[in-house]
């Protein structure tokens, strides 16, 4: 694999578009044998939440997100990365994140953005505030055990 | 020397701003000091502050534990777990 692979981090407010973000990956290489995305949408559970407000520390979300996306370069032989997490006002049906995950042969593009996506939930500085459809508040999500749980078995024997 | 104390979430909520510029009495060595004075400020740091294990932090955007020292720490942030992904 020629040169470490530079990860691309974006944290905005704006949209993003998954095939463009593919493509960016992918143009112009023949080596890449694998492309695994993950995005994650805004759910309207069951039509009681009319949006999600996802507040982040700035500077540190894209220091943290930058971290987890070295340990995964690190970890496994990546060709390309991108990490995209939006803030702000999102409606269900909306995207609020996506990972991408480049690589010769799939297992390593799985592992990695199953990697990334685990440390996200647990170590990038955002907070999800529901908007409820009925206009009574929504509260803070709270965070779950089962996540914590899921970062915790990519933790090294040595850690 | 003054300590920029930044808020995220319910943890800003209930404190009830977003920031604040602080002089740390002589004696507040680690995080779990800090949180611990913090919390005999007022109603409201002691509303935010009432379950300190669940309050995660962050010295100059990265995190620690309660017991790391604070020595030399430009900017610490108090927060929730995070909820993002």
């Amino acid at each position: 694999m020629a040169g470490a692979v530079v990860p691309a981090i974006r944290i905005q407010r704006e949209d993003f578009d998954v095939a463009a973000e593919i493509a960016c990956l992918t143009k112009g290489r023949a080596d890449i044998g694998a492309v695994v995305t993950f995005s994650g949408l805004c759910r309207d559970e069951q039509g009681a939440l009319s949006a999600l407000e996802l507040e982040h520390y700035p500077g540190m979300a894209e220091a943290e997100i930058g971290r987890i996306a070295a340990e995964a370069v690190e970890r496994w032989p990546l060709q390309g990365l991108t990490v995209i997490h939006r803030h702000g006002k999102i409606a269900p049906g909306e995207n609020i994140v996506l990972v991408v995950a480049a690589s010769s042969h799939r297992q390593a593009a799985f592992e990695a953005a199953n990697f990334l996506m685990d440390y996200l939930k647990s170590r990038a500085p955002f907070w999800k505030k529901e908007h409820r459809a009925d206009g009574s508040e929504g509260g803070w999500v709270e965070a779950k055990e089962a996540d914590d749980q899921a970062a915790d078995r990519w933790k090294k024997h040595s850690d | 020397m003054s300590t920029k104390l930044i808020y995220f979430a319910w943890v800003r909520e209930r404190i009830g701003k977003p920031e604040e510029d602080v002089d740390l009495p002589s004696g507040i060595e680690t995080v779990a000091d800090l949180l611990r004075w913090l919390k005999s400020r007022g109603e409201e740091y002691e509303n935010a502050l009432q379950y300190p294990d669940v309050i995660r932090v962050a010295i100059n955007q990265e995190h620690v534990g309660h017991r790391e020292k604070i020595a030399g720490a430009r900017e610490i942030a108090l927060f929730p777990p995070m909820t993002g992904g």
